[in-house]
């Protein structure tokens, strides 16, 4: 076993540990900050592969941007947590089911057991290249040239989304209040105050 | 250099196994960049306490000193890592007693990990990563669980609240960072960080920082508000939610959150002097007033020269500015900076296609 294998198999390990922390932890914010852990150690595996540009786009989506609103989310709630694990034995069948399933597909496409379980038959058949190599530039090179038509519909497509959610949060609400802030900028002093003349007056006294 | 060591050490250094030797060479290598950095974090709290000082007219600290000098009070950094190392870290009875403490651990981690891919000049780096500027993207990315985790560990009230703002200022101000990286990357075309000042070579007319001030400004602002700064400081407010998401953070737990928090801030002036103004070249390149002279030359002291400026901007912005209420930094962050960011990319599309500026050759 050679320090990569080692490394892999700790990774393996710790996503696997924390994929099952996701759907075992009682308290929500657990299971959201298990699906951060697991998302991290997945990005690892794929540094392992070269995969340096895909590997970092998702810490940066998927940790820095979409969990953080998922924990802000998940954070705010008032969950019940005796009604959520309601559900869980009920359900397990159906999730032992698809986990089979996915398990099976898996050992389908990448099951190669010639050389021994523990020998990590895809990293040894995988490309290795130089140092030099960028695998930003041929991803790159690759989306922008073959792939444009399925890139850009892909594109249109997360727009459209995008401005779909937008649209659906942009309901009227009577009574709030807001500020516009080029009103307030545009201010003067004659607008918030009026000076009155008073002539000057004493009290009269007893 | 070579012959001056001793030849038993050098044996001594061979029977390693290489695996090892080049995890040892590794190892001095961070130390010799942490070290450092830790160092000026303690020292850049002692100058914003000086600078904002004399700014409002005042002396600041300039009574602990060594060995019976007081030495303008350059022992208090150290006196307070001491004070804080020895207080209790006290954990609320309520709170979510891993969380709380694993916050801190990762609210500095990725402040000290970014400076894996820092080029300090042509040959000084620790990892020459192909994909830098991502990473350093991601990384800082990172750094929002710490405060959001502490807030929400602490079970206190202003923690939340304060981990609430943090999430929706970083998020927000995350896109316009990552907008102003792209125009760099349209000029540099690389997302390595050596090469994106390589690119800049040729003297101040050719930095990035000609051809592209409002990224420029849109970075750095974005900047001071990802470290939760003043003038963006609403996470820590004290006149409002007292300090925010580390309220409940006593000693070194507290210390901890100091610590990532000027990190960050000599991170991002260590990245905006590298991708806006050429990071260790000379403003003087090519100057033929000044040739041969070290002024002309490339080298690391231009490139401290530059981040300590920004540093100082940092400082600077603090004395200066009053806070923002929060929505008017959503707006800045969302109606102001992301469309200037989004127009000028199309400019620089433009100066591109022209062939203007940078993209003459």
């Amino acid at each position: 076993m050679t320090f990569t294998d080692f490394i892999f198999f700790a990774f393996s390990a710790l996503l696997l540990a924390s994929a099952m922390g996701v759907i075992t932890a009682r308290n929500p914010v657990h299971s959201a900050l298990f699906l951060v852990l697991s998302f991290f150690s997945c990005s690892a595996l794929w540094l392992l592969l070269e995969a340096e540009f895909l590997a970092i786009a998702l810490v940066l989506v998927y940790v820095g941007a979409v969990m953080v609103l998922f924990l802000f989310i998940v954070m705010m709630l008032d969950i019940n947590l005796v009604q959520m694990r309601e559900g869980f034995v009920r359900y397990l069948p159906v999730g032992v089911f698809f986990a089979l399933c996915l398990v099976g597909i898996m050992i389908w496409v990448v099951g190669d057991f010639s050389a021994g379980v523990f020998e990590v038959p895809t990293l040894q058949q995988a490309v290795q290249h130089g140092a030099d190599y960028s695998n930003t530039k041929a991803l790159g090179r690759v989306i922008y040239t073959d792939y444009v038509l399925p890139f850009e519909i892909a594109a249109v497509i997360l727009l459209v989304a995008i401005i779909a959610a937008i649209i659906l949060t942009m309901r009227r609400r009577e009574m709030t209040k807001y500020q516009t802030p080029s009103k307030q900028v545009m201010v003067k002093r004659n607008d918030r105050l009026r000076i009155v003349k008073m002539e000057a007056t004493v009290e009269e006294s007893e | 250099m070579i012959e001056y060591i001793p030849q038993w050490t050098i044996d001594f250094w061979n029977w390693f196994p290489v695996d090892l030797q080049t995890l040892l060479i590794i190892l001095g290598k961070i130390i010799l960049i942490l070290v450092p950095l830790l160092l000026a974090v303690a020292y850049v709290t002692y100058f914003e306490r000086k600078v904002i000082g004399y700014m409002q007219v005042r002396i600041g600290p300039n009574r602990v000193g060594f060995f019976g000098f007081s030495l303008w009070g350059l022992g208090q950094p150290i006196a307070d890592a001491v004070k804080l190392l020895f207080k209790e870290i006290i954990i609320p009875s309520q709170a979510n007693k891993y969380l709380f403490l694993i916050a801190p651990v990762l609210s500095i981690g990725p402040a000290l990990a970014a400076w894996a891919v820092i080029p300090f000049n042509r040959e000084m780096t620790l990892a020459n990563v192909d994909a830098g500027l991502l990473y350093v993207l991601a990384l800082t990315s990172i750094g929002v669980y710490g405060v959001i985790i502490a807030g929400w560990a602490s079970n206190s009230k202003y923690a939340i609240l304060s981990a609430l703002r943090a999430g929706a200022q970083i998020v927000a101000y995350e896109i316009a960072m990552g907008f102003a990286l792209v125009g760099v990357l349209m000029a540099s075309g690389s997302l390595n960080l050596g090469a994106i000042v390589e690119a800049q070579a040729g003297g101040f007319s050719s930095w990035f920082i000609v051809w592209m001030l409002p990224l420029f400004l849109v970075y750095f602002i974005s900047g001071v508000a990802e470290t939760n700064r003043a003038p963006f400081d609403v996470a820590e407010g004290e006149s409002e939610i007292v300090a925010g998401f580390h309220v409940e953070y006593s000693g070194m737990a507290f210390a901890v959150f100091f610590l990532a928090e000027y990190a960050n801030i000599i991170l991002i002036s260590a990245l905006t002097s590298l991708m806006f103004l050429g990071g260790w070249l000379s403003p003087f390149e090519g100057w033929s007033s000044l040739q041969g002279h070290w002024l002309a030359e490339a080298s690391i002291f231009w490139f401290l020269g530059k981040t300590s400026f920004f540093i100082f901007c940092f400082l600077w912005f603090r004395a200066t500015f009053p806070r923002y209420r929060y929505d008017q930094i959503m707006r800045l962050g969302w109606k102001v900076f992301i469309p200037v960011t989004i127009v000028w990319i199309f400019v620089e599309g433009v100066m591109v296609v022209l062939k203007v500026g940078p993209w003459a050759g």
